[in-house]
């Protein structure tokens, strides 16, 4: 099995998650897209590994993962934040931090 | 071999189809299903390139725990489709442009033939190849600083997530409200307003 073909699909799924994020307008659906492109830059670090036969590309795809669900706990809470405050979920609309 | 290269397809496939479907689905509810059958489609493409232990991450932390919090985050705020307010003129047509020209980027880079420098056979592989065994022993020893940075990292996002998300009700009680009533639906605003009568 060529590795190309992974790292041809991973490119693929990456675009797809930036026109996500791009054109999307409900903050829940951007944080899915970026889950979209931080997991095709997972599939290329691990076809990567597979290419040269070492497992550090694994493991870097494991700290990816990591940040990747950091970044969703956060994500999550601004989201649960501005709904609390009645804030409008669009992101679009929020243009500021101000609390 | 032949196997190997259907199940590729197959999986490649689904992971395609769950990406668009994440992006194309109005309903964000409905994207949350799709991006947990292109994470699983997902695991089958690292079990082809024999990375067992994180298929099984994948699986397991992703499409289990990550997507069921996201689910309950979907079900609290109410996975309306997305409002089709007054559109902004600059941003939406910049968007799709720019995810085009990154489009059309890849290709020309595949086109042009980047890719064929590449050693596309793939190297021998030991026995244990991508084993919990291979990866732990990589990370308690050469990837130590990284794994204990990523430790600490989490211990800040859950930290963060605590004060983001708390109610902040200490502060609300003592001054006058402030703002428009809370909407928790017409059970909870009848006992806010009996609160306020007492």
């Amino acid at each position: 099995m060529d590795v190309i073909w992974f790292l041809v699909l991973s490119a693929f799924i990456f675009v797809i998650g930036a026109a996500g994020v791009l054109t999307r307008r409900n903050p829940l659906v951007v944080l899915l897209c970026l889950e979209l492109m931080l997991n095709a830059g997972n599939l290329a670090l691990i076809a990567f590994s597979r290419m040269h036969g070492n497992e550090a590309g694994q493991v870097f795809a494991l700290i990816v993962m990591v940040i990747a669900a950091c970044e969703v706990v956060i994500g999550l809470g601004i989201i649960v934040a501005m709904y609390r405050n009645r804030l409008p979920i669009d992101v679009d609309e929020m243009s500021e931090l101000r609390g | 071999m032949w196997f190997q290269q259907v199940l590729f397809f197959i999986a490649g496939a689904g992971a395609l189809a769950g990406a668009l479907g994440v992006v194309m689905l109005r309903n964000p509810f409905y994207s949350v299903l799709a991006l947990v059958a292109h994470l699983i489609a997902l695991a089958v493409l690292f079990l082809l390139l024999y990375a067992e232990f994180l298929a099984v991450g994948q699986v397991v932390v992703y499409a289990g725990a990550v997507m069921v919090l996201y689910l309950f985050v979907v079900a609290y705020i109410g996975g309306a489709d997305e409002p089709l307010g007054p559109e902004h003129g600059a941003l939406r047509t910049l968007g799709p442009l720019f995810a085009a020209a990154l489009g059309i980027e890849l290709c020309i880079a595949f086109i042009a033939s980047g890719l064929s420098a590449l050693d596309s056979r793939g190297a021998e592989l030991e026995p244990g190849f991508g084993s919990p065994g291979g990866i732990g022993q990589l990370l308690l020893t050469r990837f130590l600083v990284a794994f204990e940075a990523a430790s600490f990292l989490l211990l800040l996002a859950a930290v963060g997530a605590i004060v983001l998300a708390r109610r902040r009700r200490g502060l609300e009680e003592e001054g006058p409200t402030v703002g428009p009533p809370r909407d928790r639906g017409p059970a909870a605003s009848e006992t806010e307003t009996l609160e306020v009568r007492v």
